[in-house]
């Protein structure tokens, strides 16, 4: 690991080491917060009851569903208007303000619209995280060097085969970038709309257990959700590091 | 040199870039004649912003032009890439995400060259351009020179009959702008191929070509087209003749006065 690397990790051991120091010196009282070596174990005991495996199967189910609904369609849309310069030029002003709307506010609509099944939480993880994608993806496909696209022509590849052997590789380090937004932005977007009006899911779970004083899930329950967003981001590091570290200038 | 049969005709192209989004209209090059002999080394000089680059486009076909005509071959191009040109762009336009060898081959793999011919060219290209040890490297391990190296390599690996190079050696040193000038002029007799160099270095026209044609500021016309005269098998010695010295004054008594056109300084200061 690097030295940078090593800093961070010292500096949250220290931070939790701190906390767990607060909690068991009582100066931070149990009603506000649990020590969080008392997190872990209750952790443990919640998964391997297995009492809340449903609620986090189902949140990872959507989660998965939003995503992957919002990757394919935000590629499909972003490379769409990358082709279509005069339609992009009308909508590109709506990207700029998108994240500036709150989506949840329309939570009660969609619930009108779709019932009170998944659907309704499909859609905010998806509204979510498509514009991020497509974003990436037309920005991905701006920066292609017009140069590129030259040699493509002068090899007489055809259309098909300049996308997918000349403007796909170069795009993929903004493609990539735009699904590791897509995946921050579907667990925000399911989690948050579990939280506010769902009756299930991780989300639901933590409004339940903190509506009822219940440190002992609530507190666990959100260090899981960490966790898991640790180790997808420190997957798709690793990815990223061994797709395309070797085209950086370095 | 004897005149031989024409390889490529230019009759009054020109090039006038549309203006968008109300900017005016910029007309780039020509009225323009010119026509290249088969086999021909021929180069072009002229100030920043003639029309050099987009001389080039139009001459590949990646471009059309706007009035006139041209002919490769004896069959018309406007804005359709024909079969046999190489182009080496002014840009960097290695593929980032290839290895220097998949860069080369990418040409030939387009067009499923079978794969022990693919292997034997690349070779060749590589030991060629002086690669050979950066085989396996990506672009962005290599110097600006080596990139474009692998530019020239990848080029003529698809063995063009035509080859249009837009300021190939821009990002090399001096003394390795006259090597790499050496082993242009072996590939160019060795292949046999119509040479198009476009240079903003008087002395690289001057010692490469068997013709020169000065450009104007822009709009880029051929003011005048040198004929240098030198033997098919020249190398960079040639530079301490009295000749070269000749040819590149008369290139720079044209282009001073049109670089500074190109300026926007009319007259000569003093
Ligand atoms: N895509 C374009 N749209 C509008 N104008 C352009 C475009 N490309 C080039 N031009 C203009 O056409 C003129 C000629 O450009 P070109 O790139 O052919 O010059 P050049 O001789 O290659 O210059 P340099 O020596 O700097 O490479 C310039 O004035 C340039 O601003
Ligand atoms: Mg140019």
């Amino acid at each position: 690991m690097s030295r940078a690397g090593w800093i961070r990790v010292s500096v949250v051991v220290a931070a939790v080491a701190a906390v767990e120091l607060l909690c068991q010196g009582g100066i931070i009282t149990r009603f506000t917060m649990i020590p969080p070596s008392e997190m872990v174990v209750a952790l443990a005991g919640i998964l391997t009851s297995g009492r809340l495996t449903p609620a986090i199967v189902r949140t990872l189910r959507i989660v998965g569903i939003a995503l992957a609904a919002s990757i394919l369609v935000g590629f499909v849309l972003g490379a769409l208007l990358h082709a279509l310069p005069r339609v992009r030029r009308t909508v590109d002003p709506l990207f700029a303000t998108y994240y500036a709307i709150p989506i949840y506010a329309f939570y009660p609509l969609f619930i009108v619209l779709f019932g009170l099944g998944d659907v309704p939480i499909i859609i905010i993880g998806f509204l979510l995280a498509v514009v991020a994608m497509i974003v990436s993806t037309l920005n991905g496909f701006d920066r292609i060097p017009r140069a590129l696209l030259k040699t493509a022509r002068i090899y007489r590849m055809g259309r098909v085969r300049t996308a997918l052997q000349v403007m796909m590789p170069c795009a993929a380090p903004y493609i990539f970038t735009g699904v590791k937004l897509a995946i921050a932005y579907s667990f925000i977007g399911v989690i948050g709309a579990e939280f506010i009006m769902s009756g299930s899911g991780m989300g639901y779970e933590i409004a339940f257990a903190y509506n009822n004083f219940d440190n002992k899930v609530m507190y666990p329950l959100i260090m899981l959700v960490l966790v898991l967003v640790t180790i997808i981001n420190m997957f798709l590091h690793f990815w990223e590091m061994i797709l395309f570290e070797r085209r950086r200038r370095g | 040199m004897a005149k031989g049969e024409a390889h490529v005709t230019l009759q009054g192209v020109t090039r006038v870039y549309p203006g968008v989004a109300g900017q005016q209209p910029v007309h780039a090059l020509g009225p323009l004649d010119l026509e290249l002999v088969k086999g021909e080394f021929f180069s072009v000089v002229g100030p920043s912003g003639c029309g050099k680059s987009t001389l080039l486009d139009v001459l590949a076909g990646l471009a059309s032009v706007t009035d006139g005509a041209i002919r490769f071959e004896g069959v018309p191009i406007h804005g359709r890439v024909p079969d046999g040109i190489g182009v080496v762009f002014q840009e960097d336009a290695s593929f980032p995400w290839l290895t220097v060898e998949d860069n080369i081959a990418f040409g030939l793999r387009q067009n499923s060259v079978e794969a022990g011919e693919v292997r034997r060219r690349v070779d060749h290209a590589l030991s060629l351009m002086g690669l050979k040890d950066f085989i396996r490297a990506y672009p962005a391990q290599l110097s600006g020179g080596m990139r474009q190296r692998v530019c020239i390599a990848r080029t003529l690996v698809l063995e063009p009959r035509l080859i249009l190079l837009d300021e190939p050696f821009g990002s090399l040193d001096q003394q390795t702008r006259l090597l790499m000038g050496d082993e242009l002029l072996r590939l160019w007799r060795e292949t046999e191929s119509t040479v198009l160099l476009i240079t903003h270095a008087l002395d690289e026209a001057a010692m490469l070509a068997d013709r020169i044609g000065v450009m104007s500021a822009r709009p880029g016309r051929f003011l005048e087209i040198v004929e240098t005269g030198w033997p098919q098998d020249r190398d960079s010695r040639i530079v301490a003749r009295p000749e070269f010295g000749r040819i590149t004054g008369r290139l720079w008594s044209h282009l001073r006065v049109e670089s500074l056109k190109a300026l926007g300084q009319d007259r000569p200061p003093l």
